[in-house]
C-alpha cells in the first residue's frame, strides 16, 4: 500500500508528498480532475499490469479501495 | 475477424497541408494556469492549427495532393482510385471525393468514394485502397485523410476545445508485384457510439430549435447539440483496453515482434495513452514519433502528419512501420508494412 501511495506522488505532481493515507478519498484531493484519473489509470496499468477504469474510480472512494481492486484483479 | 494481408501494393509518398493560423493552449481563457499545465503534461498538446472560416478539409487535401502530383511528376490520368476519409465533408451530398476528382482533373475511370471515419481512418483507408488495388488493374491510388475538427467543439467546453487541430493529407499507393504489401487488424464497437458524438443534425436527431441552445453539462463544460461531445475518461478506458491487444494480435499474425519495426506510430490523441502503450510494449520512445505538441489531435490525419513532421523527407532504406489508429465509432485498427524510398514531402501551410 505504501508503495502504491509513493507511486501516486511520483506521477501526480500536484499532490504534496506526505498528504495521502490509505483512507484518503482521492476525489477530495485538492484540484482533483479527470486528468488525474487518467494518470492514475495509466500508472496502475504500467506498474501493476492491471486495468482499472474511470467507472471503477467513480464507484470506489479511497486509495485502499483502489489498491484492493488492484490486488483482486492481479490474481 | 478482420485480420488480413494485402500483397502487391506499396505506400510511395505522403504529403500534408495544415492551416497557417494556430492557437496556443497556454492562452486558452477557460482553464486556470494549473489546469493548462496539467492538460499539456497529460495530452502533450501545446498548439493547434485552426482553419479560417470557409476552408474545408478538401482544400487542405487538394493542396497536399497538388504538391505530390507536381513534385513526383505523376500523370493524374494514372490515378485509378481516390478515397477521402473524413467527418468534415464539403456537402451533405455529393461525396467530397468526387469534388476532389474534378479539382485534380483525375480521369473518369477513377473510382471515388468517401469513408466516414475519424481517428482510425488512416488504417481503414489504407485497407480499402490497397485491397481494391490488389485485385485489378489500378496502378496508382490516392488516399486522402483529414478533418477540419476545430469547428465542432464549443470554446466554452474545456473537455474538447483544447484538443483538436486541423489537417489534410494525401498518400500515394502504387501497385508493385514485388512489394510485401500491408497487414491489417481492424476492429469496431458500436455499443459505445455515443462516447464521441455530435448529437444533432443527422436523421436520428434532425436540427431543431434546441440544437443550438447551450447547456452547462458541468462546471467548465458548456456546449450545444451541434457541438462535439467527448467522454474523455471512457475513451481513455477504451484506448487502454483495446490498442495493445490489437497491436499484439497483428504482431502475432505477422509472426513478428515489436522490436522488428523501425517505427511505431500511434494516433495522436493523448501523450499519456501513447507513452503507456509504448511502455507496455517495451518499445523505444525514439521510434515513436509524435506531432501532438504543435498540431494536437488531427483526427485521421494524425498518423501521416506525424510521419511528415517527424521523419526524414526521404527514407532511403527499407523501413518497417506499425501504425495504430483508434477513436470515434468506436473504431480501431493497426496496419503494418514496409516501404522502400518512402517520400515524405514538406509540410504545406495555407
Amino acid at each position: 500500500m505504501e508503495d502504491f501511495i509513493e507511486k501516486i506522488y511520483s506521477v501526480i505532481d500536484e499532490i504534496e508528498p506526505g498528504t495521502l493515507a490509505p483512507d484518503s478519498n482521492y476525489r477530495e484531493v485538492p484540484h482533483w480532475s479527470s486528468m488525474h484519473a487518467l494518470i492514475l489509470i495509466a500508472m496502475v496499468k504500467v506498474d501493476y499490469g492491471v486495468t482499472i477504469t474511470g467507472e471503477d474510480l467513480m464507484t470506489h472512494h479511497t486509495l485502499q479501495d483502489i489498491y484492493n481492486l488492484i490486488l483482486k484483479r492481479k490474481i | 475477424m478482420a485480420l488480413f494481408h494485402v500483397p502487391g501494393v506499396q505506400l510511395k509518398a505522403i504529403s500534408a497541408c495544415v492551416p497557417l493560423n494556430y492557437e496556443n493552449n497556454r492562452e486558452y481563457e477557460f482553464l486556470t494556469e494549473q489546469e493548462i499545465n496539467l492538460l499539456i503534461k497529460t495530452t502533450g498538446i501545446e498548439q493547434r492549427r485552426v482553419a479560417e472560416k470557409g476552408v474545408t478539409t478538401s482544400d487542405l487535401c487538394c493542396t497536399a495532393a497538388t504538391q505530390l502530383i507536381e513534385k513526383l511528376n505523376i500523370d493524374p490520368q494514372e490515378i485509378g482510385i481516390l478515397v477521402f476519409v473524413s467527418q468534415s465533408v464539403d456537402f451533405i451530398l455529393p461525396s467530397t471525393a468526387h469534388i476532389i476528382q474534378a479539382r485534380l482533373k483525375l480521369p473518369k475511370n477513377c473510382m471515388c468514394l468517401d469513408i466516414n471515419l475519424g481517428c482510425s481512418g488512416y488504417a481503414y483507408g489504407l485497407s480499402v485502397v490497397s485491397s481494391l488495388m490488389s485485385h485489378g488493374t489500378i496502378k496508382k491510388g490516392l488516399l486522402m485523410v483529414g478533418d477540419i475538427s476545430t469547428v465542432s467543439p464549443n470554446k466554452k467546453d474545456k473537455s474538447t476545445y483544447p484538443l483538436f487541430g486541423d489537417a489534410g493529407t494525401v498518400s500515394l499507393l502504387e501497385a508493385d508485384a514485388n512489394s510485401e504489401g500491408f497487414s491489417f487488424n481492424l476492429c469496431s464497437d458500436g455499443t459505445d457510439y455515443d462516447s464521441i458524438i455530435i448529437p444533432d443534425g443527422g436523421l436520428r436527431n434532425p436540427l431543431n430549435e434546441t440544437s443550438f441552445e447551450e447547456v452547462e453539462i458541468e462546471k467548465g463544460i458548456i456546449r450545444h447539440r451541434r457541438n462535439l461531445a467527448l467522454n474523455g475518461v471512457k475513451v481513455f478506458d477504451f484506448a487502454m483496453r483495446e490498442v495493445l491487444p490489437n497491436i499484439n494480435e497483428l504482431l502475432s499474425y505477422n509472426n513478428t515482434t515489436i522490436n522488428q519495426y523501425d517505427y511505431l506510430i500511434l494516433h495522436q490523441a493523448n501523450k499519456l495513452i501513447n507513452d503507456t502503450v509504448g511502455r507496455l510494449l517495451k518499445f523505444s520512445p525514439e521510434k515513436m514519433p509524435s506531432s501532438l505538441k504543435y498540431f494536437g489531435n488531427t483526427s485521421s490525419a494524425s498518423i501521416p502528419l506525424t510521419m511528415i513532421t517527424a521523419l526524414p523527407n526521404k527514407l532511403s532504406q527499407k523501413k518497417t512501420f506499425l501504425l495504430c489508429g483508434f477513436g470515434v465509432g468506436l473504431s480501431w485498427g493497426s496496419v503494418s508494412f514496409s516501404s522502400e524510398d518512402l517520400i515524405c514531402l514538406p509540410l504545406l501551410e495555407i
